[in-house]
């Protein structure tokens, strides 16, 4: 059966341009064009081969990697990639490894807290990897909040150096990534002390190995955290602790943009503003929301194309039994998990040019619409990680039981990206911050003070809070008009009734304090207008291609129109819909599931992705599953011998009745 | 500080009595005995060690495995364990093995199905464990749908035999715990034919492998299906798959209590009635629902705990940090999983009372009380699963980033809990099942045929369709009356939607697949009506000991309040319940967990789980976490060096760069 493609069918009943909408789903025509080379690249090089990990242990899987990241680097030398392709190269590696941390977080640190003569000096030796670098700031005990670091830095005037100190156990820095075996230099965030003053939380670089043995240099210890979730996955990074026993480092390591000690130890803040540091920000969350939709995508490929070739009940007289993906409970399932790779993909375009354009406002000192795009790629980063972890096992489910075998490449992805949640900033912490953004947007509504971005629609808070929904029938629900003002009357009204129900409190931070709850699901709700409205945004740019418009077009509705089912709550309660307008909600959801249907495959096709990339017997390119997971089986070195190791010792008594006399 | 109890502060809050709550949750103080002996006894057995399983390779953690089913056994004969003690002892080694489907499956199978005589014969090898058996029924093509099988049984009258066979690729058995490395047998189900007709699927007694050298016997191909989900977890079982190529049984080894193949090869069905059958669904759904509150329990055990240790924030002038537990956003979270472990705790005691009362029914060949009994158990079965699967997952989060640990114990009890969603019924297929039985009932309802059991509420429907819920303040949400009459109203009037719907479709088969997801909905509601009722039910009993019902009522209400809170769509475009009713249910909800706060630990420690079952650094028992995590650090592998394997290969030649001409 090989060479077969045994999705054919489903393929020829698209009614769409699948190679266009590969385009729309890259990006560009020139994304899609390196895109599509690099995973090739990756694709056919044997060293990336990536289908053994879960039989290596640790020690194996760890040594692997740096053998991967020896190799890839090795390839981009060679191959003079660009920056953008060895960003997507290495994407496509797929293996988390400290060359993520050398390059996205220690090299980025320098570039924006560092002063131009410690980028000078810092940066080529980063750049060739002369030096490997990780960024470690979170602590055994401080994860979230930043400024409860214990790690002190402390300026000794007379030899002009930081002594670095972990006072306590819990100041241990814990987690970091590459820190462990790998790094030799780190970004160490500590509080600053100079003339008996804590001036809080700066960055040092500092060195931690040896660069000719690799030793830990003395004063640090040094070491791997140990196993995490899942086989494979993030098994293959060496996250690290580090403990300092007065450890010295020149002053000149602190990294001086912000803030400088000066020769005497005095401490002085420079005239750049603070404000530079959340643009990193806003572009570091912006690659986590790009990165959720790849997760989710890949995730939903898998899950359709097997549910395509899985049949189960409904065989008529003996013939053959349906497919699983026409059943409208699998379809009720996936399709709005599909709608929502889309919707990432597109908020997640948005972001990067909302990143370009606070670049652009802060080179000129314009902070204005700062703290807006940062509650937004907050609230965004949450959302879209939060959905799109629980969206990967939701797959993992709609694969049945081979959906648990690691092999179906679920269960690994999974554990891979369930950290998302959690790093750079944990998602419920980010949604009480868009939350008291909003609170205090409400507050300043009749300031006369008008709210900008993606707030802007509370400035229409007196329409919004009273209008009815004119939604009569089912296909109003596709008047992207309608839509928004539903999802905009439901998000204003419970912000507004947040900020009632806080001023019943006396005191504004006990009251924001017992309220937690429901400001998370205000800011929730907010989150879920943005991404709608930059889908719909989308729908009215220019897209070409026959039929690829209306796919996204189905799309967009089934993702808003799920929404508002899984949220039916939200919208009942502020009377922004009637019961009767979500049940046509509801009719126009089941028509859109219909439609979608037959596209379904292409649609999970238009993401490209190569079986390599998948890593996934169930999510195979020709759908031919059934031989290829026998032959997953056969691989197990558990199935080297029939009668398994422990036989004698362990299974043999049992049949023999000796276990009594047995020693075990 | 080793010995000192962390959480001392946290257990001096509690305002009930610890012990008696352990009596309660254990459900009699026999009980409560029992499992606290064995519990105890396998902790401080050596061989029963699991804090080094995720370090193990998979051929490693088998023979561990196999280890311990020995030692297990060895002690059950040399202690005399009775069969409850025996079943406990099993159940606290906690490692999935062969042993669960030798007692769990294959033994009952033959005991329901085989004749007086086929039990006498096997029954008796199979007690000692003289052949080592397992449940082979699941085909690689073929899950839930049983009646899809492909093996066949041909009877061959010419030699008195059975011939199974395994006709395509996708008819092999795959999947059966215990089957790739370890069985002798297996209870394999086949389509009998015979004269060329085809009578269904039928269980039948083969021997897998020789009881000499343990070698698969000819024709049969058995293997180990490969690397599962997670580390540790459930790769400690060697499911499998099974190939016959034309393997030839004696007749007497079909399963013949409820239809027998006559020497002549004439079809005859025994006067045993089928619905028997269904008692064993019963029995083996209401120990899924037991397993379900064990395994959340376990999850809000850690998570509970380490909430109490975990400080976050809110730290005034360089004071101490505030317990992640005392944040509502945590609360809000937590609080309900550990009340739905208690929830689903007593309606497991209740199914046992139901089994009880089925089987004596079956006993006196009254059947009318089956259909309902089949339908609430399959209902149950489903909803505790994924609400325990879920709420594990939860409670990791809850943890932050330590949660991603494997010596949290979190990733591997998701990891091993997970594919009860799937096994014994899909968690979806059942709802649909559920669903059929209330479209059925409420069809009914006009015809004077008086629904039963869980369905009685039904037969009020003319009051329930048209009541108005009593709520005005927010202690009206504690009355139990009130509480019930909403859910019922908002379970009943669902079913009635849904069955009008279906009326609108000239075919109802056609109708019912296009309403797939709303009648899962209005299934999930019925259960969730039969959990809090039976709470409720709980509390009406006599319950001893010093603030023990306070505590309970406070979690029964906490679980129906959160469950409103969390379907607010259905009980508000039911009209079950105003929008400002809602409100007043939040309001309750916020006072209960302030309740609740004081009591948590306490109210995990009621579980009686010792740190061995637990089996994570977060949740010991005294609260000694930081300290513990470096130690498990330290154990890892590849910590055993400073400088790792792989450094003069891949590391050295990138900082040294030389990679150019380094063979990687």
């Amino acid at each position: 059966m090989e060479g077969g493609d045994h999705l054919a069918h489903e393929r020829n009943k698209a009614e769409f341009d699948v190679n266009e909408m590969k385009i729309v789903w890259a990006g560009s025509r020139h994304a899609f064009e390196v895109s599509n080379r690099m995973s090739r690249l990756v694709a056919s090089d044997p060293v990336f081969d990536k289908s053994n990990r879960a039989v290596m242990t640790r020690k194996e899987l760890f040594k692997n990697t740096l053998r991967k990241s020896a190799h890839a680097w090795k390839l981009i030398n060679e191959l003079r990639l660009s920056d953008e392709e060895s960003v997507i190269f290495k994407y496509f590696m797929d293996q988390p490894g400290f060359l993520d941390l050398h390059w996205r977080m220690f090299v980025p640190a320098i570039k924006g807290q560092g002063t131009e003569e410690q980028k000078q000096k810092w940066l080529p030796l980063a750049n060739k990897m002369q030096i490997i670098g990780c960024y470690a700031q979170t602590e055994l005990g401080h994860g979230s909040n930043v400024q409860g670091l214990e790690t002190t830095a402390t300026f000794d005037p007379q030899t002009d150096q930081f002594i670095l100190h972990s006072p306590t156990q819990t100041s241990s820095k814990w987690w970091p990534g590459g820190l462990g075996k790998v790094s030799t230099h780190a970004v160490v965030y500590a509080r600053l002390i100079t003339n008996g003053k804590d001036h809080g939380v700066h960055g040092f670089i500092v060195q931690l190995r040896n660069l000719d043995d690799h030793s830990p240099l003395p004063g640090i210890t040094i070491g791997d955290i140990g196993v995490k979730f899942g086989n494979g996955a993030y098994n293959s990074m060496d996250n690290g602790f580090l403990m300092f026993d007065k450890f010295c480092i020149p002053r000149d390591q602190m990294l001086m943009r912000l803030s400088k000690v000066t020769r005497e130890g005095k401490y002085v803040p420079s005239d750049v503003p603070r404000q530079l540091m959340y643009g990193t920000m806003v572009s570091v969350r912006q690659t986590i929301v790009s990165n959720a939709s790849v997760a989710m995508a890949r995730a939903a490929c898998i899950a359709t194309r097997y549910s395509a070739v899985r049949r189960q009940f409904g065989s008529q007289n003996g013939g053959i039994e349906t497919q699983v993906i026409d059943y409208k409970t699998q379809q009720n399932r996936l399709f709005p998990l599909l709608a929502s790779a889309y919707a990432f993909r597109f908020v997640g375009e948005w972001l990067k040019w909302l990143y370009t354009d606070v670049t652009q406002r802060l080179e000129a000192s314009d902070f204005a619409t700062l703290p807006e795009a940062h509650a937004c790629t907050a609230g965004l980063k949450s959302m879209t990680t939060s959905a799109t972890s629980d969206g990967i096992e939701e797959c993992r489910k709609l694969c049945g039981g081979h959906g648990y075998l690691w092999c179906s490449g679920l269960p690994e992805l999974f554990a891979v990206y369930v950290p998302a949640c959690t790093y750079e900033g944990d998602n419920v912490v980010l949604q009480l911050q868009v939350a008291r953004f909003l609170m205090k947007t409400v507050a300043q509504l009749s300031s006369g003070k008008a709210p900008a971005g993606t707030t802007a629609y509370m400035g229409r808070a007196k329409h919004l809070l009273h209008c009815h929904s004119s939604i009569r029938k089912a296909e109003d629900w596709l008047n992207p008009a309608m839509v928004l003002e539903a999802f905009e009357a439901r998000a204003l009204r419970m912000a507004v009734s947040c900020a009632n129900n806080l001023s019943k409190f006396e005191n504004q931070e006990q009251g924001f304090s017992e309220l937690l709850a429901d400001l998370v699901e205000a800011a929730i709700a907010h989150c879920q207008l943005i991404v709608v409205s930059k889908f719909i945004a989308k729908l009215e740019g220019d897209i070409k291609g026959k039929g690829v418009k209306n796919q996204l077009k189905n799309l967009c509705y089934i993702y808003a129109l799920h929404l508002i089912h899984k949220h039916l709550g939200d919208f009942l309660s502020t009377n922004t819909i009637t019961p009767e307008q979500a049940s046509l909600a509801n009719n126009q959801l089941r028509s859109l599931y219909s439609q979608l249907r037959p596209n379904a495959v292409a649609l999970v096709d238009a993401f490209d992705y190569t079986d390599h990339y998948l890593g996934s017997v169930l999510g195979r390119y020709d759908g031919n599953v059934y031989p290829k997971l026998f032959e997953e089986a056969l691989k197990d070195p558990f199935n080297d011998s029939v009668v398994p190791d422990g036989y004698h010792e362990y299974i043999r008594p049992f049949i023999k009745q000796h276990l009594r006399s047995a020693r075990l | 500080m080793e010995g000192i109890d962390h959480l001392a502060d946290e257990r001096n809050k509690a305002e009930f009595d610890v012990d008696e709550m352990k009596i309660v949750w254990a459900g009699s103080r026999h009980a409560f005995e029992v499992s606290d002996r064995i519990a105890r006894l396998v902790a401080t057995d050596p061989v029963f060690e699991k804090s080094d399983r995720a370090r193990l390779s998979r051929k490693e953690l088998f023979k561990s495995t196999l280890k311990k089913c020995a030692h297990a056994w060895k002690r059950i004969i040399e202690l005399r364990l009775t069969e409850e003690e025996a079943g406990r002892l099993r159940f606290f080694v906690d490692q999935p093995a062969f042993v669960d489907l030798h007692w769990g499956m294959f033994v009952p199978a033959i005991k329901g199905q085989g004749t007086e005589e086929q039990q006498e014969k096997w029954l008796s090898l199979a007690n000692k464990m003289q052949i080592i058996g397992c449940y082979a029924q699941t085909e690689l093509g073929h899950g839930s749908n049983v009646q899809g099988l492909e093996t066949t049984a041909t009877f061959d009258p010419k030699t008195d035999e059975f011939v199974i066979h395994s006709p395509t690729q996708t008819s092999s058995k795959w999947w059966p715990g215990g089957l790739g490395k370890v069985s002798t047998h297996a209870v394999v189900y086949a389509r009998l034919i015979t004269d060329g007709k085809d009578y269904g699927v039928h269980g039948f007694i083969v021997q897998l492998r020789s009881l000499e050298d343990h070698s698969p016997l000819p024709n049969i191909i058995v293997g180990d299906i490969g690397t599962k989900m997670g580390n540790g977890a459930y790769n400690s079982m060697d499911n499998g798959f099974l190939m016959f190529d034309q393997v030839r049984i004696p007749r007497d080894q079909m399963l013949m209590r409820l239809a027998k193949v006559t020497r002549e090869g004439k079809y005859v069905p025994s006067d045993v009635p089928k619905q028997l059958m269904y008692g064993t669904m019963v029995y083996v759904r209401q120990t899924i629902v037991a397993d379900a509150s064990n395994a959340l329990s376990r999850a809000v055990c850690i998570a509970t705990r380490y909430s109490a240790v975990r400080r976050q924030f809110g730290a005034q002038n360089g004071g101490i940090e505030t317990q992640v537990i005392d944040y509502k956003t945590q609360q809000n979270r937590l609080f309900p999983l550990l009340a739905s472990a208690y929830a689903f705790r007593f309606v497991g005691e209740w199914l046992k009372w139901l089994y009880t009362d089925v089987t004596a029914r079956l006993q006196a060949s009254d059947f009318s009380t089956l259909p309902e009994a089949h339908a609430c158990t399959a209902g149950l079965k489903s909803l505790t699963t994924t609400a325990t699967a879920d709420g594990i997952e939860e409670c990791r989060k809850l943890c932050g980033g330590h949660g991603y640990l494997w010596c949290s114990g979190l990733p591997e009890l998701f990891a091993v809990y997970v594919p009860a969603c799937t096994y014994e019924g899909d968690n979806i297929v059942l709802q649909l099942q559920v669903a059929r039985f209330l479209m059925k009932t409420v069809s009914q309802l006009g015809s004077g045929k008086a629904p039963v059991g869980t369905t009685a509420y039904m037969a009020r429907a003319q009051h329930l369709l048209q009541c108005r819920s009593g709520v005005q303040k927010a202690e009206d949400w504690l009355n139990p009356a009130v509480v019930v009459e909403a859910f019922e109203a908002r379970a009943l009037r669902m079913a009635v939607a849904c069955a009008k719907n279906l009326s609108k479709f000239e075919n109802q088969e056609q109708g019912f697949s296009e309403l797939l997801a709303e009648l899962v909905e209005a299934a999930i509601a019925h259960c969730q009506l039969i959990v809090v009722s039976k709470f409720i039910a709980k509390l009406e009993q006599d319950i001893g000991g010093k603030g023990v019902k306070k505590q309970l009522n406070n979690l029964c209400y906490i679980y129906a309040l959160h469950i409103l809170h969390k379907h607010l769509g259905d009980f508000l475009s039911t009209n079950s319940i105003t929008p400002k009713q809602a409100s007043l249910a939040n309001d309750q909800l916020r006072s209960l967990y302030s309740q609740v706060r004081p009591n948590a630990v306490a109210l995990v420690d009621a579980f009686n789980y010792t740190d061995h079952y637990l089996n994570s650094v977060l949740g010991r028992y005294d609260g000694n976490v930081y300290p513990k995590l470096f130690e498990e650090a330290w154990k890892d592998p590849l910590n055993d060096s400073v400088v790792p394997d792989g450094y003069q290969e891949y590391i050295r030649p990138l900082i040294k760069q030389q990679l150019r001409t380094a063979r990687l």
